[in-house]
This record gives C-alpha cells, sequence and structure tokens, in this order.
C-alpha cells in the first residue's frame, strides 16, 4: 500500500490580499515523481515556496507524514526541513565556497562525522551528478548546467527522503535536460527518494513524472490532478491544451 | 490641394453603412501618420473596410497606425475587413490583435510635491518595524552565539575581517592624513593671531582622537563596507542563495550577518585609533614645517592633551558608527528585491541610512558625553 509522503490540504496562497489559488488539496505519495505544473504566472514556484518552508499560506495546511509544517515550532520546521532537500532553479550555489564546500555544509551542520568521512561523501555525491574532480572550483567557474548539477549534489547531501526541484530544465541544452531527467529517475529508483518537480517542460513532465497537479492562473485554483500521460488524453480542454501544446483545441 | 505620393495618407469615405479607408503613400516613422476619421464618420456604420492599393513602402508605422484604428473602430463594435490589405500586413496586425490590451494597470501618474512628501514619510514609517524586527534577529542570533549555538564559518570571519581591517588601511590613511592636516591649517590660522600655534597640537589630538576619526572611519566605512555587504547579500537574495540556507534550516542572519557585525565591530575601533594617529601626525607635519612648532614640543603638548578618556571614547564612538554601517549594509542587503535593479538600490539605501545613522548617533553620543562631562 503506498503511503503519503505529502499531503496539502485546503491551501490558500496570497500575497497580501492578492490571492495566487485557493483551496488547493493533493497528496504525493512516496516515491512518486510528482509534477506541478500550469501557465505562467499561475503560482506553480510560489506553491513550491510554500511546500518548502520560505513562505507561509493564508490558510491550509502543508503536512509531511502527519506533521503539519506551518502549525510546527521553530525547531520541528528545522527538523522537518532535513527531510527534503532543494534544489533551485540556477542551483543557488553559495558563491563563496567552492562545490566541495557547498555540498559539505550541510554535512558539517547536521551530522557528527569526521572530515574525512565528509570528504568521502562529497566527493561520492558529485560524481553521482557528473561531477568528479570539480571539488575545488568555485560556482562562478562551471556552467549554468554544472550549477545545477551541483545544486542536486547539495540537495541530495543529507539523503533526504523528498527533493524538490525548480524549474531544473530550464536554460538546459536538450541534452543535459535529458540527463537530468534520467538522473531524476535514478534518485527515485536508487535512493527511494519522491521527487517533486515545478516544471511546464512537457518532455522532461511526460518522461519522468507519474503524477501531477494542473494550476489554473485564470480560476486561481487546482483543475487536474493525476498522471500526466491520462491527463493528456482524458483531461479537463485547458489541461489537454497545456500538455499538447495547443495542439488538441 | 492633393497629397504628396511619398507622405502617409488615408482617404475615408462612407459608402452606405461601410467606411471605406484607402492607404496609400509611403509610411514611414519619419512622417507624422494621419489622424483618425472625424466622431459623425463613425456614426451609424456597420463595418469598415481597409484597402492599401498605392503603398509605396512601410517601415512598421503603417502597422502602428493601423493598430490604432482598429482597436478604434472595436471600441465601437465595428468588424473590420483587411482582405484588401498586403498579406504580411494582415497576418501582423492579426498577431497583434490576437491578445486584447490590458486595462487593469496602475495608473503611472507623479505624485505631487506634497503626495511625494507623504509617500517619503510612509515609507520611513514602514522601515521603522522591519528595523526592529531585523534588530531583534540579531539580537536572538548573538544570545545563541553566546551559548555557542550560532555556527558561522570561522574562515568567513577572518577574511572579513581582513577585507574590513588592513584593507581599509590606505584609503584610511588618505583620508585621515588630509582631514588632519584641515584641521591643522584651520586652526593655525586662528591660533597664530595669539601666537598660540603649540596648542594646535591639542585641537587636532582631540579632535581626531575623541571626533573626527571615529567619524571619518564611519563615513569611510559607510560607503566602502556598508556598500559592500547590501551588494554582498542582496546578490545572495537575487541568487536564492539565502532561500537555500533557509531551506536547509540554517539561520542567514547566523551565517551573513554575524560575522559581518563581528568584523566590524572588532576592527573599526583599530581603525579610529589608526585614523587619530595619522591625523595627528599630519597636524605635526604642518605646525613644525609651516607654523615653527617643534616635534618635541608638539608630540609633549598632544601628550598632555590627550586623556585615556579622549582615547576610549573615540573608540567607542568608531565600534558604534561600526556597527551601524554593519547594521544598515546587512539590513538592506536582507530586504533586497530580487532583480539587478533592487541590488543598486539596496547598495545606495545602505549607504544613505549608514550615514544617516553615523550623524544622528554622533549627535547624540556627543550631547551625552558633554553632559556626563566625560
Amino acid at each position: 500500500m503506498s503511503e503519503v509522503a505529502i499531503s496539502i490540504r485546503q491551501l490558500t496562497m496570497a500575497y497580501g490580499d492578492n490571492v495566487i489559488q485557493r483551496d488547493l488539496s493533493f497528496e504525493v505519495q512516496r516515491g512518486d515523481i510528482f509534477v506541478i505544473m500550469g501557465g505562467s504566472g499561475c503560482g506553480k514556484s510560489t506553491l513550491l515556496r510554500h511546500l518548502i518552508g520560505l513562505q507561509a499560506p493564508k490558510a491550509g495546511s502543508v503536512c509531511y507524514g502527519e506533521e503539519d509544517f506551518w502549525a510546527a515550532t521553530e525547531a520541528g520546521q528545522d527538523a522537518l526541513k532535513r527531510r527534503f532537500g532543494v534544489l533551485f532553479q540556477a542551483g543557488a550555489l553559495w558563491s563563496s565556497l567552492t562545490l566541495a564546500e557547498n555540498v559539505a555544509l550541510p554535512l558539517e551542520e547536521f551530522t557528527a562525522l569526521p572530515a574525512a568521512a565528509i570528504r568521502e561523501i562529497v566527493s561520492t555525491k558529485l560524481a553521482l551528478v557528473g561531477l568528479a574532480g570539480f571539488e575545488h572550483y568555485y560556482p562562478s567557474e562551471i556552467s549554468g548546467g554544472m550549477k545545477k548539477r551541483a545544486g542536486l549534489a547539495r540537495a541530495m547531501a543529507l539523503n533526504p527522503e523528498i527533493l524538490f526541484f525548480d524549474e531544473p530544465s530550464a536554460g538546459l541544452d536538450p541534452l543535459s535536460s535529458r540527463r537530468l531527467d534520467e538522473l531524476i529517475l535514478e534518485l527515485r529508483d536508487s535512493l527511494g527518494a519522491t521527487v517533486v518537480l515545478v516544471t511546464h517542460e512537457l518532455p522532461s513532465i511526460f518522461a519522468v513524472a507519474n503524477n501531477s497537479v494542473f494550476l489554473d492562473a485564470d480560476s486561481k485554483t487546482m483543475i487536474a490532478s493525476g498522471d500526466p500521460k491520462h491527463l493528456a488524453a482524458h483531461g479537463p480542454e485547458a489541461v489537454r491544451n497545456f500538455l499538447s501544446r495547443g495542439e488538441s483545441s | 490641394m492633393s497629397p504628396s505620393p511619398t507622405s502617409p495618407h488615408a482617404t475615408f469615405e462612407r459608402q452606405d453603412t461601410l467606411l471605406q479607408v484607402r492607404l496609400s503613400g509611403a509610411w514611414n516613422w519619419s512622417d507624422a501618420a494621419p489622424g483618425m476619421p472625424e466622431e459623425p464618420l463613425w456614426a451609424g456604420l456597420s463595418g469598415v473596410r481597409l484597402t492599401a492599393d498605392s503603398l509605396s513602402e512601410s517601415d512598421g508605422a503603417l502597422l502602428a497606425w493601423l493598430i490604432s484604428f482598429s482597436r478604434a473602430a472595436s471600441a465601437r463594435g465595428l468588424a473590420l475587413d483587411t482582405t484588401g490589405l498586403p498579406e504580411g500586413t494582415q497576418r501582423l496586425l492579426a498577431l497583434a490583435l490576437a491578445v486584447p490590451p490590458r486595462t487593469d494597470h496602475p495608473t503611472d501618474t507623479a505624485p505631487g510635491f506634497f503626495a511625494s512628501l507623504g509617500l517619503i514619510a510612509l515609507h520611513l514609517w514602514a522601515d521603522l518595524p522591519r528595523a526592529l524586527r531585523f534588530t531583534g534577529e540579531i539580537t536572538q542570533s548573538f544570545a545563541r552565539l553566546l551559548i555557542g549555538k550560532a555556527r558561522f564559518r570561522r574562515r568567513d570571519l577572518l577574511w572579513l575581517i581582513e577585507a574590513n581591517g588592513p584593507r581599509a588601511l590606505p584609503i584610511s590613511s588618505l583620508i585621515s592624513f588630509l582631514v588632519g592636516t584641515i584641521l591643522a591649517y584651520m586652526g593655525a590660522v586662528q591660533l597664530a593671531q595669539f601666537g598660540a600655534q603649540i596648542y594646535i597640537a591639542d585641537l587636532v589630538a582631540i579632535g581626531m582622537v575623541r571626533e573626527i576619526g571615529a567619524l571619518m572611519t564611519g563615513v569611510i566605512l559607510a560607503g566602502r563596507t556598508g556598500a559592500a555587504y547590501a551588494a554582498q547579500i542582496g546578490t545572495m537574495q537575487v541568487n536564492e542563495e539565502i532561500d537555500a540556507y533557509r531551506t536547509l534550516g540554517l539561520s542567514p542572519i547566523d551565517y551573513l550577518v554575524l560575522p559581518r557585525l563581528i568584523a566590524l565591530v572588532l576592527m573599526v575601533p583599530l581603525l579610529t585609533l589608526y585614523a587619530g594617529v595619522v591625523g595627528i601626525g599630519a597636524g605635526m607635519l604642518i605646525a613644525t614645517t609651516v607654523f615653527g612648532v617643534g616635534i618635541r614640543e608638539y608630540l609633549n603638548e598632544t601628550v598632555l592633551a590627550l586623556s585615556w578618556a579622549h582615547i576610549l571614547i573615540g573608540m567607542f564612538k568608531g565600534t558604534v558608527y561600526g556597527a551601524l554601517v554593519a547594521f544598515a549594509g546587512c539590513w538592506r542587503g536582507m530586504e533586497c528585491g530580487r532583480s539587478a535593479q533592487a541590488v543598486g538600490e539596496a547598495t545606495t539605501s545602505a549607504v544613505v541610512t549608514s550615514i544617516l545613522l553615523i550623524t544622528v548617533s554622533a549627535s547624540v553620543l556627543t550631547i551625552i558625553f558633554q553632559r556626563l562631562g566625560w
């Protein structure tokens, strides 16, 4: 039987009085590759910020297992944060640190591992994302795609249960984008991680996702959820249009 | 008079309830486009037909006119027949009109003088709770540091100490030397009238060590370090590096603000002292070379004039100014928006805030120390 990793209940997001999305309710099962879809400006990245603890909801809850993130104490929230890793759109690597230091920092902060073990882990994580030998490079010395991969290595540093990706394919060439998709699938299969993606890259959506939610900017709420392949054939018209680049209308 | 064949021209002819619009000539941005039809001409129409049989050239001015005309026609509920236009123009016009213009955008009217004053006052008022919140966060962070729970990289602190201490010496030397020179000259001109040039030493020593050394160091750091702090942290905000700290459950205040604050608080008293020494040196140079005071005399008078109170008050003021510069730089950086322009604004704002806070605190501290008789 599948287990719920994240459940969103009656979530309303707003900037001041400006409601972005309201009454969002859906669940992400453990082991899912779950994609948050929708047109530009519909609130996908805002929803992600609510999931990763960067923005509090106007109403509703975000639960990891049974624990409501936004009802938890600061210490409770910090403990929940250690269960997930985040890959930001441009990697968000700390620019004053080398790649090795970027990956090592969460390990130094939250584990009691000796320095030698941390060095080993860092090398392994960087090798996993194809950056072996880049330990001593600074973020300014590598390409955009490499920054994303290094950001992924950092997100994986603490072996999180859940990985969040914000527009992972944005700005990548098709081959790099495909390699990243393969890496996401590999991470799910080999580490058993749950993956939540914000993207509107259709090839990526169809290549990796097995579950999704579609946010609509006009009605300011979700209008569909489920397997994107199923939604492409049987979803509401707006979703079918989106998933076929407007060719179904 | 018939229109010139090289100028853009539009004729409007009514055929029963149809408005026939004929476009001709060369449509270039450099020429004035024809006006829209007069209001009576629109009355009772059921449609509009556009033709362009004798169009010689167009660089986009025609399309701009057609968009305006189409909007005027559709505002009156009239259907537009564009089949008489060149095919490319028809396609471009269809493309431009595909999405209706947004009408709910905010009005972009510049506020008047008093409205501007009001907005500035509201902006400053809104700053206050944010500044207090940031102060509270720094205080909590310090408390964590004291009980050994705040964590930042020691290497970052050492780097910041180097950047804000030794590397600030050249500019600090230059400014302090020049200020010492000015002070000595200004004083000497007056004192020489009474044959009291020797008191240049008192004026420069007390002035530089107690007040001006700290003040100039604060102002230098506001431009040099406060701006750098705001730009560094603001850029990290743009690059989501601060979000990365937060999603890991790490405090960006502990990691970014605390080491910057500590670095300045440690370095500024020393820089202040250094500025005082350089200023005294400059004063001595002027007094001995221009006003005939002996070096030994000058040094003796300086030692007599200076007390520990002057030195400690100067260092204390420098520490306060340094803390305010670090506060303003880090605060504006943490409040920065997520664009390049926002980083520029944060940097400017950090310098202005620093200088404002230094000026206010200098006045307050001077009054307090005078009242206390120190």
